[in-house]
């Protein structure tokens, strides 16, 4: 009986622990893209992330539908926003654009805290069933939703490397190059820019509808938590951001780095964690481990 | 000659807070020609290529091409139409190899004027030859920051040209390169110009744009001063005051 639970505390742990780090993949993917392809650093990743997961919590209260359900909505939500900051700030570069999607992350905030109809400031709860009848099968809640966020990263990522072989790519790599030799080559930057903010904000917010159902109880400063703004920048920049194996590698490396410090330490200890590792990086691989690695072949094929 | 200019640039001005780049320009280009246009340094070619290309907006005028009018057009709109350029300093998509860097206007401009028409395998061949019209076939993987000052110039022309444009305006595509390489570039443009390119130099090599333009116009302190041919403007007393005689 005891061996039982323990087990059955271990398994489900697992999965708590998995789709943390699968949370993490989606959102550094989808900050990638906008971030690492086109090269425009968005703060702002918790707001995105956010609005997926209160879309949620707002249809539950309003009309409870199936997750897979919620995650369209939080993508159409998250995505309507990006492209609506495209709009805003995308003629702002460089650093005025990141402190952009900052002042935007703190607004959202803001309006989210004084919207009682979510929850407001206490928050909301959101009960969710322990199991789940699936084409006759009763599936156990959490691993349910261990396989949403599963084929979310795995959509994410198939996204990611389409883009990168495919014309958008070339674009995207184009805005981060030079903007004006890109428009001088054709390329309409501004149009590319906003369906960049539109995948990558589309894509946080699908990373974020589950998760009060994950959570159980979803509070405006766990939504908008300064680690899911830091870890999806430094998720990507630790792993390299110029592929889609970059956010890959970074997201199960920190991920797990920070689920570890969790159990054996403290939660506090994880955001120093991330800054450790990211100032490492900075220092010893600015193109991060895939760069890294990228390196170390052509030096070892080029005798 | 007006009416059937592929350039019409009609008292284009432009200016940068209180200071006037470009003071009522007007100039026109015909299909196939070749035009020199020098000018002291900062005397607003560059600026003028920028209204032209979309890159910069200019306050009033306005400029025809091809018998549309090209205001309010973005820079990538007119790219489309048929306009290109070089950067006077080399504007390289550093990121990519040179063949990559010739894909982005094949992929962008030739497929959007004309659809989708190339498998990757064309795009590929269409890429190499571009780079070996400007001899830098053997660097094609390459990157642009493995390349000499005159290799750099070179797939500035060929991205350019890689867009199929009507008209090719080269920006000081010359300046600080040998004779010899002055002769490989000037070959370049005669080949692109004979290939149906009207082709705008702009260029402060004497010797290289008199042997280049069938026509030369004059820019001084924003303003055109002369516009002729060649033999007869470099002997226009007010070019030799402002310009040559310096
Ligand atoms: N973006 C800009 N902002 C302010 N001044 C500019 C800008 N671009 C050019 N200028 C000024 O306009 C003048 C013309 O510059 P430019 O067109 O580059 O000259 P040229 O190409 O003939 O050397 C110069 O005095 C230059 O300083
Ligand atoms: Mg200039």
């Amino acid at each position: 009986m005891v061996m039982a639970f323990a087990h059955w505390v271990h398994v489900d742990y697992l999965y708590f622990a998995s789709y943390t780090i699968l949370q993490f993949i989606v959102l550094a993917t989808a900050w990638n893209i906008l971030g690492g392809y086109c090269g425009y650093v968005n703060f702002g990743s918790a707001a995105f992330f956010a609005m997926g997961a209160y879309s949620s919590v707002f249809m539950h209260k309003f009309y409870p539908l199936p997750i897979p359900l919620l995650i369209v909505i939080g993508a159409a939500v998250s995505g309507i926003a990006g492209l609506g900051m495209g709009y805003l700030t995308l003629r702002l570069r460089g650093s005025f654009f990141a402190i952009a999607t900052l002042a935007l992350a703190v607004v959202l905030q803001t309006l989210v805290v004084n919207w009682d109809f979510v929850g407001g400031s206490r928050g909301a709860y959101i009960i969710r069933p322990e199991t789940l009848e699936f084409a006759g099968y009763e599936i156990n809640y959490i691993e349910y939703l261990f396989f949403l966020m599963l084929s979310l990263a795995v959509l994410a990522l198939i996204t990611a490397r389409t883009i990168e072989r495919a014309q958008l790519g070339f674009g995207f790599a184009t805005i981060r190059d030079d903007e004006m030799a890109a428009e001088a080559s054709g390329v309409p930057t501004l149009r590319v820019k906003l369906i960049a903010t539109t995948i990558s904000g589309a894509f946080m917010g699908m990373a974020g509808a589950p998760f009060p159902y994950y959570i159980g109880y979803l509070q405006p400063s766990s939504a908008f938590g300064l680690e899911y703004a830091v870890n999806s920048i430094a998720m990507p920049m630790i792993g390299g951001t110029t592929s889609w194996i970059g956010p890959l590698v970074g997201a199960i490396l920190l991920g797990s780095a920070q689920q570890y410090a969790t159990v054996t330490i403290s939660s506090a200890v994880n955001l120093l964690i991330v800054g450790l590792m990211l100032v490492g990086f900075v220092i010893i691989a600015p193109n991060g481990i895939v760069g890294l690695v990228q390196e170390r072949l052509r030096a070892w094929r080029r005798p | 000659m007006t009416a059937n200019a592929l350039l019409h640039i009609d008292n284009i001005s432009k200016r940068f807070g209180g200071f006037v780049a470009l003071d009522g320009i007007e100039l026109q280009v015909m299909p196939g020609e070749r035009l020199g246009l020098i000018g002291p340094n900062g005397s607003g070619k560059s600026t003028l290529v920028n209204c032209i290309c979309g890159t910069l907006q200019n306050e009033t005028g306005s400029v025809r091409f091809d018998g549309h009018k090209l205001d309010g057009l973005a820079a990538h709109q007119r790219t489309h139409r048929g306009v290109a350029r070089s950067f006077q300093l080399p504007r390289p998509f550093h990121s990519m190899n040179l063949l990559d860097n010739l894909r982005v206007p094949l992929l962008y401009t030739v497929h959007a004027r004309m659809g989708p028409l190339r498998s990757t395998g064309d795009l590929d061949a269409r890429c190499l030859e571009l780079l070996e019209m400007v001899g830098l076939a053997a660097k094609a993987k390459q990157m642009p920051r493995d390349l000499t000052q005159v290799e750099m110039r070179k797939l500035e022309l060929a991205r350019a040209v890689a867009a199929e444009p009507k008209l090719l305006i080269a920006d000081e595509a010359m300046a600080g390169l040998s004779h010899s390489e002055i002769d490989d570039i000037l070959k370049l443009l005669m080949r692109l110009n004979e290939r149906g390119i009207t082709v705008i130099m702009i260029e402060h090599i004497m010797s290289a744009v008199m042997s280049f333009s069938q026509r030369l116009a004059v820019l001084v302190s924003g303003k055109k001063v002369a516009d002729g041919l060649p033999q007869d403007v470099v002997r226009d007393p007010e070019v030799v005051r402002a310009y040559l005689g310096q």
